[in-house]
């Protein structure tokens, strides 16, 4: 008989890095009753916003609703912090609208800190993690606990990496550069080493942010000014309303003067004087890159947004750079409103290492090394609320496993989280992945509306969301039920015809507000519930394509795949698939065929192969 | 994709007295129900028992042909699963035109190999069979991709990307909208993006028109075999039916000296007619002869212009050449096996055609005949006068749902609703075209979108 070693856990679940992603994953660990460790290099910038402090915007602002109905946090700490909401794309249809909302930065940060601190089963400590901790058996690696730069070692059952821009994170400002995880934090060297010496492909990308300027060097009355909606809407479910006080953005355009000084000057900036090996991120080009790819355009627009009501720094998002200084201050200054600005902090942009996202499993799990999760940045993607994202399901899929539950994998027609995480493991990426709606092929379905009616019965199974809150979702859907039935039922004459209100409803001029002027017997009374009767019933034809859209691809989505298939023992498979299948090892039909270089006739054979197997399964199971 | 009912031609096209149209699928009885009407008895139709009747049109308004049709009930059955077949009869419109109706009630067209395939997963073929069946997949698989891609070459090609790539750039036009418009975009109207959709379904209606006159397939591309008397025209018409007994229809010529012949040349018809041999006569009824004929070199796609080596190059043939100059042809240099009289290399310095030595006699370089018509055929060379692109039904096919997906963005647009509804058919007639193309379309939206925009703040 064997001896099992017994390992003494110090926690069930530790934490590496305490931005958005690791945030979500330790409240969620530690909110299902797991003891947890969040462990960070710096306690005083726990969610840091290092890029725009904005929460939400297309699709992001999906993902954030997603977020809130699975019980995470960061949809309840805007609604408290946030200076300016805006619902976006109000003019264009219900599955392409999402909310945004500036951050105070500061407040967001205290707010986040509080709630950590304030966690039964969370303890928070400061400290460098520089290696991975692993035990291997039978070939077999399986994480056991991290240890810092202090020598001190951590043991535990799981461990979850969200280390951000911080892996060999490298800035870089005109030719200078230094290695930093951000403007003014130290990186890690030795995490990234220790994760690919563990096994791990890793890769190298960049992204960049723009200056914050001084306030009192700003000449607002030359701008634009941007309000907030008059009437904010908040992220969360369980937000009543938003209290604090809001505050105005502002617009501004850069000119032919501000092009040519950085033309004249492009050999300096470190984008282009060849100095950055990593890959770029497309959608959020520096100025530079603007000025170079689009020389026909006239002008770029700049959002000067505040970065909280106690300081009196701002923002300019849209012009990004790696300019030095010098050249940074001298194209401001030729941009109205900004003639005399101060910078406070220059723009720069910095390059760090990412994992491969195609070693991970859809529960973030990496393949290599079990019991370790990777989740944010450090899988290649960008924006706080894809790091969040990520954050939730990893820190849920950790405690499932922890308690032998199984795992928890939204797909593609459930949320934009099913989207995201599909894409990284299934597609990978080559640049810093960002959400966008035209990613999600079930879009109509996937609405910030009914983001709650998707998910929020997943939150209330995992603990995170509170009896209470729950049954006040089911009560309002049970209310939108009621509603379009008695629509159904209730007519009314209109244009000599005697027409249902419910048909009445789907003719494209007329609105629910429309209806309660012909009906006066509404029971509707809370305007969430008209907005989502509305969008049920006038938009039905097309959301029923949609399911049956959905339907086709569940079929393929629920043929699983055996974890132990050798797909070099399948003939008929191309060689591409085969190494192709064998690198990703998806966990269904479905997966698989999204791989590129699969194609449909391996999908066949691959259906005709489960098959076989699974009689042969059967029958030595008899 | 496994429930829904498939259809396919189970005999080869062309081939046969007869055509099969087979359908496996759960709905096999409600089309037969939609389409059949049998001449005699019950309209109920009983499992494993043929029937004889009409196939009539969805409308019931005409009868398309007279059929036998056998419908078996699930699972005694090849698939397991219900299957009829219906025996049309042969040739290329007429089992086309049922295809077409089955197609219209609802089934699918089937993938290669997909009956075999059901089979398997339905439990009818045993398991020692599984690796047949994948090879059998495979290679059908194979097989029809290359014909697809070899069909896809020339002008079909073209157009399809031409027009696959303008429903790229509205799909980016309409997507810049929804997922950037807090930047400073252009911003297109709804009549704009309608305007620019109608021209889509135009260009897409234009081509699909090109299958409708459906000229390929009632008749074939038209083959004129041309030369003096005796040079060997009959003997070489003969190889190219015989040899593969490809014999489609046999219309009797509209005189006697005109003998046309519909032959498949893999998958490819060729309307071939033989002609009556070109000379100078005062003989009336050769006369009525020889007019044809020159209305055969009219009419034809391709002229083989037969010229005997066996012989000097004579005024005669001079006379045919300056009748055939305005034609596209290949110079079949003929009986090569005898000793030759006749200076080829003359022939091939003065003109651009090609030219193919046989004997049609001893069976020498028929196949390179064939191979040198398909290849003109393929690469676009020769095609029928109204410039017919579209060769194989699957192409059309997928033409026609791209069409219909973008009246429906049309529709979309015009009820005024917001863009993301228009997203899911502009996505439908991107992978219909796809299906033809062989790209996925996901990525390259954004690619268009960040290629062309400035985005990003």
């Amino acid at each position: 008989m064997v001896l099992k070693m017994k390992i003494n856990y110090d926690y069930d679940v530790i934490i590496v890095g305490a931005g958005h992603a690791g945030i979500e994953a330790s409240l969620a660990v530690s909110r299902m009753g797991l003891n947890t460790l969040l462990i960070t290099s710096n306690i005083e910038t726990i969610a840091q916003m290092p890029c725009n402090p904005a929460i939400g915007g297309l699709a992001k602002g999906h993902l954030v609703r997603e977020i809130d109905a699975l019980g995470g946090e960061m949809a309840k700490c805007i609604d408290r912090t946030g200076i300016q909401f805006r619902m976006l794309n109000t003019k264009k249809g219900p599955a392409v609208q999402a909310p945004r909302a500036q951050a105070d930065k500061k407040e967001y940060q205290a707010y986040m800190k509080k709630i950590l601190e304030n966690e039964k089963h969370l303890d928070l400590r400061q400290g460098l993690v520089e290696k991975i901790l692993i035990k291997t058996k039978n070939n077999k690696k399986t994480a056991i606990g991290v240890a810092t730069l202090t020598k001190v070692e951590y043991l535990a059952r799981a461990i979850i990496i969200a280390t951000g821009t911080f892996l060999n994170g490298l800035i870089h400002i005109g030719n200078i550069k230094h290695p930093a995880g951000r403007a003014g934090e130290f990186n890690s060297e030795a995490l990234s080493k220790s994760l690919k010496k563990i096994g791990l492909k890793i890769g190298r990308l960049k992204t960049g942010t723009s200056p914050r300027v001084h306030g009192n060097s700003i000449n607002f009355s030359k701008l634009k000014i941007q309000e907030g909606d008059s009437s904010p809407q908040p992220f969360s479910f369980t937000t009543k309303e938003i209290s604090c006080n809001q505050m105005p953005c502002y617009i501004t355009y850069t000119n032919e003067k501000t092009h040519k000084i950085i033309r004249d000057n492009l050999n300096l900036s470190a984008l282009h004087s060849g100095n950055i090996t990593g890959i770029g991120v497309r959608y959020c080009p520096s100025i530079e890159d603007k000025i170079v790819k689009f020389p026909q355009k006239e002008r770029h627009q700049i959002f000067i947004e505040p970065e909280g009501a106690q300081t009196k720094e701002y923002y300019l998002n849209g012009v990004s750079t790696s300019f030095p200084e010098e050249i940074q201050k001298s194209f401001l200054h030729s941009i109205p409103g900004l003639e005399d600005v101060k910078i406070i902090r220059p723009g720069y942009a910095i390059e760090y290492d990412f994992v491969y996202p195609t070693q991970l499993k859809a529960t973030l799990e990496t393949k290599e090394v079990e019991n370790l999760y990777l989740s944010g940045q450090i899988n290649g993607t960008s924006g706080y609320e894809e790091a969040a994202a990520q954050g939730i399901m990893a820190g849920i899929n950790a405690v499932l496993k922890i308690q032998k539950k199984g795992s928890f994998v939204l797909d593609r027609s459930n949320a934009y989280i099913g989207v995201l995480i599909d894409d990284l493991v299934t597609k990978g990426t080559n640049e810093p992945y960002r959400m966008f709606t035209s990613r999600a092929e079930y879009r109509l379905l996937l609405r910030q509306d009914n983001a709650d009616d998707r998910l929020m019965h997943f939150g209330y199974k995992f603990n995170l969301i509170s009896r209470d809150i729950y049954d006040i979702l089911i009560k309002k859907q049970d209310l939108v039920k009621k509603e379009i039935s008695r629509l159904q039922k209730t007519f009314v004459s209109f244009e000599k015809n005697n027409l249902s209100l419910r048909q009445l409803l789907k003719r494209p001029e007329i609105t629910y507000q429309n209806l309660e002027k012909i009906d006066k017997s509404s029971i509707c009374t809370l305007e969430e519930i008209k907005k989502e009767v509305e969008v049920q019933v006038k938009y039905e034809g097309y959301i029923k394509r949609q399911i049956s859209q959905v339907n086709q691809y569940k079929k393929l989505e629920k043929q699983k795949i055996y974890d132990d298939l050798d797909y070099n023992n399948i003939t008929g498979l191309s060689f591409e698939a085969k190494e192709k299948l064998n690198q990703i090892r998806p966990i269904s039909l479905g997966q698989a065929s999204r791989i590129s270089g699969v194609r449909p006739s391996d999908i066949s054979v691959l259906i005709v192969y489960l098959t076989k197997y699974r009689r042969n399964r059967d029958k030595s199971k008899c | 994709m496994l429930n829904d009912t498939i259809v396919a031609i189970s005999t080869s096209l062309g081939e046969g007295a007869i055509g099969i149209v087979r359908l496996s699928g759960k709905d096999v009885l409600g089309i037969a129900k939609k389409i059949f009407v049998p001449n005699k008895g019950s309209r109920k139709l009983k499992s494993h028992q043929m029937r004889y009747g009409r196939i009539l049109s969805p409308d019931k308004n005409k009868v398309i042909d007279l059929v036998l049709i056998n419908y078996m009930k699930a699972p005694k059955t090849y698939t397991r699963e219900d299957i009829l077949e219906i025996n049309v009869h042969g040739g290329i419109i007429p089992v086309r035109r049922v295809l077409d109706i089955v197609l219209k009630c609802g089934a699918r067209l089937a993938d290669p190999g997909e009956f075999t395939k059901r089979a398997f997963l339905n439990g009818r073929i045993d398991l020692t069979q599984a690796e047949a069946v994948i090879d059998v997949i495979r290679a059908k698989t194979e097989a029809s991709l290359k014909i697809a891609i070899d069909q896809l070459q020339g002008g079909l090609k073209k157009k399809v990307f031409e027009i696959r790539n303008l429903i790229v750039k509205l799909y980016a036009k309409v997507e810049l909208q929804l997922d950037f418009s807090e930047e400073e975009i252009e911003e297109y109207s709804h009549e704009e993006l309608a305007k620019e959709a109608l021209s889509i379904k135009i260009r897409l209606e234009k081509l699909l028109k090109t299958f409708n006159s459906g000229k390929i397939y009632k008749e074939g591309i038209k083959v004129a075999i041309i030369g003096k008397p005796n040079v060997g025209k009959s003997s070489l018409l003969n190889e190219l039916i015989g040899e593969k007994r490809a014999i489609v229809t046999q219309f009797p010529g509209t005189t006697r000296d005109t003998i046309e012949e519909v032959i498949n040349l893999e998958g490819m018809p060729l309307q071939i007619i033989d002609t009556a041999g070109l000379r100078h006569t005062k003989c009336e009824i050769e006369k009525e002869g020889l007019k044809r004929t020159k209305k055969a070199i009219e009419t034809a796609d391709l002229i083989l212009l037969m010229i005997d080596s066996s012989n000097v190059f004579d005024e005669e043939d001079k006379k045919i050449i300056s009748d055939t100059k305005h034609k596209k042809k290949i110079w079949v240099i003929n009986k090569i096996d005898l000793p030759p009289q006749l200076k080829v290399k003359e022939l091939e310095i003065k003109n651009q055609s090609p030219v193919i030595k046989i004997s049609a006699l001893k069976r020498i370089g028929i196949e390179d005949l064939k191979k040198k018509i398909r290849e003109l055929f393929l690469k676009g060379d020769i095609s029928s006068k109204d410039d017919i692109l579209i060769t194989n039904f699957r192409h059309y096919k997928a033409i026609q749902k791209a069409a219909n997906s973008i009246k429906e963005v049309i529709n979309t647009i015009e009820k005024k609703l917001s863009l993301e509804f228009t997203s899911i058919d502009l996505k439908e007639a991107l992978d219909s075209l796809g299906v033809m193309v062989g790209e996925t379309v996901s990525e390259d939206i954004l690619n268009e979108i960040f290629a062309n925009y400035c985005i990003g703040k």
